[in-house]
């Protein structure tokens, strides 16, 4: 079951500069996880180095973040859109 | 190289001015690496903006809509370092996104300074610094 994952525009370059792309799974870490499997560039800017997604990272399911529905486990369909959309931040100091 | 429209490095100026003692923030819209729009974004940190700025997703999608009505790109994001050098801390580093460019400001007593802009290197290790021309 193939679904649309959107890409936000720093990630386009590890994509073919696609902005959508599509992968298979039935949660939304199978489809993750399916993504960076054939775009493997993503797997560090998505991830940390204990393979968790990285706290400005955030996954849309339609129009829901997937961390007040059930994370990485959350169940999808074809008729469902995943987004990555970025938060940006970062300041003077720690 | 990261130009910038002479009109855009004086917003950000007078938006690091306006947001002072906090940090300002926002997005760089252009193509091909020439900058025509700073585009004002809260920062939503809240009683720790002095010290961090931050751009939300929704904040982020809205940046990315009006980059594509434009016909053009998000080419990165700016910020100001109210009393701090211009250069990227720790916390811009862990937090970095690939390929966009990151402007900062020094705002020194109120009044901005140096401006600087960075790119995140592959392996995530620095960021690199990208030379600045106002055309």
């Amino acid at each position: 079951m193939a679904i649309q994952i959107l890409i936000p525009t720093p990630l386009r370059v590890y994509t073919n500069n696609q902005d959508t792309v599509e992968a298979e799974g039935s949660t939304v870490g199978e489809l993750l996880s399916n993504m960076t499997n054939e775009y493997t560039e993503l797997q560090k800017h998505l991830y940390n180095e204990d393979g968790k997604l990285r706290s400005f990272v955030n996954i849309y399911l339609n129009d829901d973040d997937i961390r007040y529905l059930e994370k990485e486990k959350t169940p999808v369909t074809s008729e469902d859109t995943i987004s990555i959309v970025p938060s940006v931040a970062g300041g003077s100091c720690l | 190289m990261l130009m910038l429209r002479s009109d855009v490095d004086i917003d950000i100026r007078r938006h690091g001015r306006d947001s002072y003692p906090e940090e300002s923030c926002g997005a760089l819209i252009g193509r091909d690496g020439f900058v025509v729009e700073a585009m004002r974004l809260p920062n939503l940190m809240g009683e720790e903006a002095r010290r961090h700025f931050l751009v939300g997703p929704v904040e982020y999608q809205v940046a990315e809509k009006r980059a594509t009505e434009m016909g053009g790109q998000l080419i990165g994001f700016y910020h100001s370092h109210p009393d701090h050098p211009a250069r990227p801390s720790q916390t811009d580093l862990d937090q970095a996104w690939p390929t966009f460019s990151y402007v900062i400001l020094a705002v020194q007593n109120g009044e901005p300074g140096t401006m600087t802009s960075w790119r995140l290197r592959e392996d995530r290790s620095a960021f690199d610094e990208q030379a600045v021309s106002v055309t």
